[in-house]
């Protein structure tokens, strides 16, 4: 299988074969040999050359992150198959993601109004609660179809401010 | 000894007094709020009762129902661990009226040292050193000319203040006018209540406490001292006992002024003295804690004494178990409050659902503990998840062995300050501890730097391939085109692998 993955900003084209526990991996071109073995749901135990990772997969609201040893790394993976495979599948609800408010506050900024385009991760809506300004951002690359609250507006937790489409 | 106690609180500290009840042969009867059903604390108690909705004040606060629930249930006394209702004097005499005994201090002493300028009176009358400055509400008038008196700069205080809130610097006579009626105002908006009274600035202190403990027959102790200097909004973040800087000498007359603190508000149970200290190590009376404290647990690391069964002895009405020589601190402990924030986003709130939990374990780990994998955290009450604890020989070692626990634990699914503590751990000046209560506020005026760039890039190519690993290891079904979530992905991982080897035999043919 071919992924495309980016790190911390950096893409990497690898490819993934098995054989066993052992992967091998084609990284930007240099080959690797991984040995693999899920140790918990969401956490794997890599050995590579010796030396030995417990990697996690974090996924924190639309965040998705890598965390290696200590490092945090945000990472996103398009795996070109499954990219066939969706777009041939019927566009439902899955097109539109929501963001929603992570709690009870008060809308104070619009960053990104009804009908602009946004990139993922950028600020669409800030709220404050418990004193606290939260940005709120895009889960996805794409244009700000619906903003169901104006500036000042009190939401509630889980409410859907604005969908992304 | 009481047969049955009810803990009027949540989270971890509800916990740790039902594990002393239990370690003590006495049953447990715990409430909680339409929220905290599944919480830990419900289920480790032999009974437990609803209060009510979320909202702290329809449940955690509201006395009637509390008090209701022990009379039905037949528990002889409460427990409010901190915060809630566990400096309320109302609470107490209520307790006692209801004819249940409340674990902590008599309702007198709490009064008196829950008025920042009763108690300076009070210390003042006891000879106990104190900040200069008033030790009764000013007028403007007056402020301005006990100012003048003292010496810029000088601090404004809410009489009934706490947590930072109806509390102002003021560093010349020109400004003292507009802060005297902002701390005004905020302290009528906090506390109902818009007293304020003047105290000398002291630039840079040392925050550290005494830890007392007295009978309800007139004997009182200290259990050494903590340092809580590593602050962030006037919240302690992380603590540590003994303190680097106090020696044998100055442990003694700390100590000394505590007990005499304690005596003469006619204190009984556990309970924290206040002290700011300066440069000079000169200590002085901040304030009196009448609760047990969230970081008691290092001043039980090192003196080896369980302060929670030594409560609930002492509100039976045994005299105190030790006498003041038999006190005695053996190496040193740490302890990080683990929250959930974002230190990367001003520390907001990171409520929701823990779905990855691995905690640390090994020689001289302590953690006391409010949550589990799978367990939402609300976003109704302080967001606490745990306080980490660690025990060694020496401070140095200490450091060493909370860097290690805090590698060694991870969650997921929401945001927590782990990554904050690696920071401060780190720091040369927290190593030497050269520390005070403005030290976190000047670490995190600093981005954190980014050391070790190439190790750092080799691990980012091993995330890269850790990201394919995890991508080709799910459930295909469930994945987007980019994979930003994983929330009901993989409930299996065993079938996911099967499925991700059969997926490859395909193409491979």
């Amino acid at each position: 299988m071919i992924y495309e993955v980016s790190v911390a900003g950096k893409t990497h084209k690898l490819e993934l074969q098995r054989h066993g526990s052992s992967w091998r991996c084609t990284l930007d071109g240099s080959e690797i040999t991984v040995d693999a073995v899920p140790t918990r749901e969401n956490v794997l135990s890599l050995i590579i050359g010796g030396k030995s990772y417990e990697v996690k997969e974090e996924v924190v609201g639309a965040e998705s992150n890598v965390v290696v040893g200590n490092q945090r790394f945000p990472a996103t993976v398009r795996d070109p198959r499954s990219l066939r495979s969706r777009r041939s599948s019927a566009a439902g609800a899955e097109g539109v993601k929501k963001i929603n408010a992570p709690m009870p506050g008060k809308v104070v900024r619009v960053l990104a109004p009804a009908g602009s385009e946004v990139d993922a991760g950028q600020g669409v809506i800030v709220i404050e609660a418990m004193k606290m300004q939260n940005e709120l951002k895009s889960p996805k690359k794409g244009v700000v179809k619906k903003l169901t609250v104006a500036e000042g507006a009190a939401v509630d937790a889980g409410q859907t401010l604005a969908e992304v489409e | 000894m009481f047969n049955k106690v009810l803990i009027a609180n949540r989270g971890e500290i509800a916990l740790r007094v039902i594990r002393a009840c239990k370690e003590m042969g006495i049953a447990t009867v715990a409430v909680f709020s339409d929220v905290d059903r599944a919480a830990l604390h419900v289920t480790a108690a032999d009974e437990a009762y609803l209060l009510g909705p979320a909202p702290a004040r329809d449940s955690y606060l509201n006395i009637a129902k509390i008090l209701e629930i022990a009379r039905r249930s037949g528990a002889q006394a409460i427990h409010p661990g901190y915060g809630f209702l566990s400096e309320n004097p109302q609470f107490a005499r209520a307790c006692s009226e209801a004819g249940i005994k409340f674990i902590g201090p008599p309702a007198s002493a709490m009064e008196l040292m829950g008025s920042k300028t009763r108690a300076r009176q009070a210390m003042q009358a006891a000879g106990v050193p104190f900040v200069p400055g008033s030790s009764k509400g000013l007028a403007l008038g007056e402020a301005e000319a006990l100012a003048n008196q003292i010496g810029y700069p000088v601090m404004i205080k809410a009489a009934a203040g706490g947590g930072g809130k109806g509390m102002r610097m003021v560093a010349s006579p020109a400004d003292l006018k507009s802060s005297f009626e902002t701390a005004q105002s905020e302290a009528q908006r906090s506390f109902d209540d818009s007293e304020v009274y003047l105290e000398k600035y002291i630039a840079n202190p040392r925050h550290i406490e005494i830890q007392v403990l007295a009978d309800e027959h007139g004997n009182a102790i200290f259990l050494g001292e903590r340092e809580c200097s590593v602050q962030r909004r006037h919240q302690k973040v992380i603590e540590e006992a003994p303190s680097p800087i106090v020696d044998e000498e100055m442990r003694q007359r700390m100590g000394a002024v505590a007990v005499q603190a304690a005596k003469s508000s006619g204190y009984a149970n556990a309970g924290t003295v206040e002290f700011l200290v300066d440069g000079e190590r000169n200590f002085y009376f901040l304030e009196m804690n009448t609760r047990l404290q969230v970081e008691h647990p290092v001043t039980e690391l090192v003196t080896g004494l369980d302060l929670v069964h030594l409560q609930l002895r002492i509100a039976a009405g045994e005299t105190l178990p030790l006498s003041q020589a038999d006190v005695r601190l053996r190496g040193h402990a740490l302890e990080c409050r683990i929250y959930a924030e974002d230190p990367d986003n001003n520390f907001f709130p990171s409520p929701g659902k823990i779905r990855r939990l691995i905690q640390p374990s090994g020689p001289g780990v302590r953690e006391d503990c409010g949550v589990y994998e799978g367990w939402t955290v609300p976003l109704d009450y302080d967001p606490m998840l745990s306080k980490l604890i660690v025990h060694a020989p020496d401070r140095k070692m200490a450091i060493a062995r909370m860097q290690r626990a805090i590698n060694e634990y991870f969650v997921g699914g929401i945001k927590t300050n782990l990554g904050l503590f690696r920071r401060i751990l780190a720091n040369l000046d927290f190593q030497a501890a050269r520390i005070d209560t403005g030290f976190l506020d000047r670490l995190l005026s600093v981005p954190a730097d980014q050391a070790g760039a190439s190790h750092t890039n080799n691990l980012s190519n091993t995330a890269a391939i850790a990201a394919a690993l995890f991508s080709a290891t799910s459930k295909p079904g469930l994945n987007g085109t980019v994979k930003t979530s994983n929330g009901n992905a993989s409930q299996n991982e065993a079938s996911a692998w099967k499925k991700a080897a059969r997926t490859e035999g395909v193409r491979e043919r």
